[in-house]
């Protein structure tokens, strides 16, 4: 719980805004999958925000779509995704190529399968400021030594020389923080960047990219099924549900009143030391496999203990709708969890631990 | 490093141990024997005896190995019972040729086989890349000793573009120096000697290097496949990296790796198994005199010159795996 975070959203344009953005795969043969659809959210300079849901909810695909890494063929990417004003979906392969790496950079999962293992560290670092600032081979070196040193790599020069298999696994992730940052991007999106990595390893890693964005003022997209990771480090978090956004709330907001029935699923199975020993975890009934279409009703009502009749579109008549629910809130639910006026503080910090 | 050579080194000497045992008891297990095959059908008990005698057939196995043995250590295998010629000196004579076959037929297939199979790979499930597995599985599958003909036929016999047998015009009375014939007639600044050696090696090269072609178009095609789905091709894309690095650095270096490990099997075959291309080829080098020899049941050469191919093959897969170690670090020996 830091106090930057709670000294309120920074001001000024966002640096990133995606609208209406989704992504379908279609194969032949097969029926076309929505993996993403009708998500919207923005990032100001020096926030936070993040991107949570469990496997296969649709965030990563959002991330790769935002930095244009998706494939082009059997992928229908629509929607609008504008990095400081600047429109990229349908931006030609060049112009993205100038963007990515040097205005926006991604760090992920599994750091040792992400880079390539038989170049030096030194080489996939250099590479970066090679080709996006005009540097001389010798200053993208010294640079690069510069760049392991700030991300708390020690003895830099050394580990530059060595390749990804000689580091330890923190490391890595360290390293490929160092490349992403090369060029002080605008927007960093971090998918997953601690779920490879030991413990006491995660929370340095998170330590390091918290310091990054107050030192920086970079725009920091966090994706994550770790509750944990959010309430460390995000301002905004935009809880995802089989693709499409169901809740949006301020940090604080979103661990104290859990509105929608999953993000209040999800906090109450993040198992908790000050429960008495040998309680039973909560998990979510069923698994993220029962779902049906948004377009039937609820995504989530199969596995939802408030589900009821009208859930479904069929006796709604209409498709369950993102609205905005108090200030600073979205709510993508017909029966939200309610909450007696403020009860909060002790659930935030209890599911941060 | 160079504890790891000597190593392998050592090892070679169990391995020739068996195989030279090995050898020895298959080529007297072989019907008919040297004197039938140097005397003919019809020849006398007597006189098959008399030769056995004075070749030194008529004694026990073992004391035909162990002296066999003895003179091997000094790399003196005997007398080809077909030429009389010392065994060494017929390899020495005959190995460059083989060994320049070799080079051209690998140079062809790895040339021809890295840019085909990537461009399959990149065109993934298009008429390219269909094409080139449809092409390469065809490869694998055709005799070596059917194309050769058919080669030969082709573009020696009837449209006689280029030379379909031996290794130089004979006319040309060229100076040997290595007995490579491309490598002495540049020594010797015999221009046209070099480049009559080199047409004498087209249609051989491209009879042998075709299997080769036809794996390496393969493996290239499903090692890119794989790398371009790595994590780490996407990180490099992920920085923004031009193309042309992306594709150099992060996708061909590392599918590379496997088609590294193929060509060096392959280098160690070739070397060894020329035998049908070089038949067909009249191609003066090991493979067309083992052939030879196998018909005259020439015992010492055959025993010489497979153990000596031996040798090459065990050097050539050192060779393979120090490069392996160049390309990539995590093997790197320390």
């Amino acid at each position: 719980m830091s106090g930057a975070a709670a000294a309120g959203r920074p001001s000024g344009a966002p640096v990133l805004e995606v609208d209406d953005l989704a992504v379908r795969f279609t194969r032949r043969g097969e029926a076309d999958t929505s993996a993403v659809d009708g998500v919207s959210f923005a990032v100001s300079p020096g926030e936070t925000i993040g991107l949570v849901g469990e496997s296969g909810c649709g965030k990563s695909v959002t991330s790769l779509a935002v930095m244009g890494l998706l494939p082009r063929r059997n992928v229908q990417v629509s929607g609008s995704v504008r990095l400081d004003g600047r429109e990229l979906i349908g931006a030609d392969d060049a112009t993205l190529r100038g963007l990515r790496g040097a205005d926006m950079a991604m760090v992920f999962q599994d750091p040792l399968s992400s880079l390539n293992p038989t170049v030096p560290i030194g080489t996939q670092v250099t590479e970066v400021l090679l080709e996006h600032r005009d540097m001389t081979k010798k200053e993208a070196a010294d640079e690069a030594a510069r760049l392991l040193d700030r991300v708390g790599i020690p003895d830099p020069l050394r580990r530059l020389k060595e390749y990804p298999h000689q580091l330890s696994g923190g490391m890595r992730q360290r390293a490929l923080i160092a490349m992403a940052l090369s060029c002080s991007p605008r927007l960093l999106i971090a998918d997953e960047p601690t779920t490879a990595l030991d413990v006491t390893i995660q929370a340095q890693i998170l330590e390091l990219l918290r310091e990054l964005v107050v030192d920086t003022g970079t725009a920091l997209v966090m994706i994550t099924h770790d509750l944990g990771v959010v309430a460390g480090l995000c301002d905004r978090v935009h809880v995802m549900y089989a693709g499409k956004i169901i809740e949006t709330a301020d940090r604080h907001e979103l661990f104290a009143r859990p509105r929608q029935p999953y993000t209040g699923g999800l906090l109450a199975s993040v198992p908790r030391l000050d429960s008495p020993r040998g309680a039973p975890l909560t998990p979510i009934r069923g698994s993220a496999r029962d779902t049906i279409s948004w377009a039937e009703g609820c995504a989530f009502a199969p596995r939802c203990d408030n589900a009821q009749d009208d859930c479904l579109t069929e006796v709604a008549g209409s498709t369950v709708e993102l609205v905005p629910d108090g200030p600073g809130r979205q709510l993508r639910c017909r029966h939200p969890l309610e909450h007696p006026p403020a009860a909060a503080g002790a659930t935030a910090s209890g599911a941060a631990r | 490093m160079l504890r790891f050579i000597v190593r392998r080194l050592l090892q070679l000497i169990p391995i020739l141990l068996g195989l030279s045992v090995l050898l020895f008891a298959w080529l007297r297990a072989l019907p008919g024997g040297p004197a039938q095959a140097a005397l003919g059908e019809r020849a006398t008990p007597e006189a098959i005896e008399r030769y056995n005698e004075l070749f030194g057939l008529d004694q026990p196995i073992y004391v035909q190995y162990l002296k066999f043995l003895g003179r091997a250590v000094q790399l003196d295998f005997g007398n080809s019972a077909r030429t009389g010629r010392p065994v060494t000196t017929e390899f020495l004579e005959r190995m460059p040729g083989t060994i320049e076959l070799t080079v051209v037929a690998l140079v062809f297939a790895i040339g021809l086989g890295i840019p085909l199979g990537y461009l399959a790979a990149r065109k993934h499930g298009s008429w390219v890349d269909s094409t080139s597995v449809i092409a390469s599985l065809l490869g694998v599958a055709i005799p070596v000793f059917f194309l050769a003909y058919l080669l030969r036929l082709g573009f020696a016999v009837e449209l006689g573009w280029l030379p379909g047998s031996g290794r130089q015009d004979v006319r040309m009375d060229a100076t040997r120096i290595t007995n490579f014939y491309v490598l002495d007639g540049l020594l010797t600044r015999e221009w046209d000697a070099a480049w009559d050696a080199v047409l004498h090696l087209i249609l051989p090269a491209i009879a042998l290097g075709t299997i080769p072609l036809a794996i390496i178009v393969r493996i290239t095609r499903a090692s890119v496949l794989d790398v371009v789905n790595e994590d780490y091709v996407r990180t490099a894309n992920a920085k923004g990296l031009a193309t042309a690095t992306v594709r150099r650095r992060h996708i061909i270096r590392n599918a590379l790796l496997p088609v590294s490990t193929t060509i060096g099997l392959q280098a160690g075959l070739l070397l060894s198994g020329a035998v049908l291309t070089e038949t067909v080829f009249a191609f003066g080098g090991v493979g067309s005199a083992i052939y030879d020899a196998l018909f005259a049941r020439d015992y010492a050469l055959l025993q010489g010159f497979v153990l000596m191919l031996a040798i090459m093959y065990v050097l050539v897969n050192l060779v393979v795996d120090i490069s392996y170690g160049f390309l990539d670090p995590r093997v790197r020996v320390q």
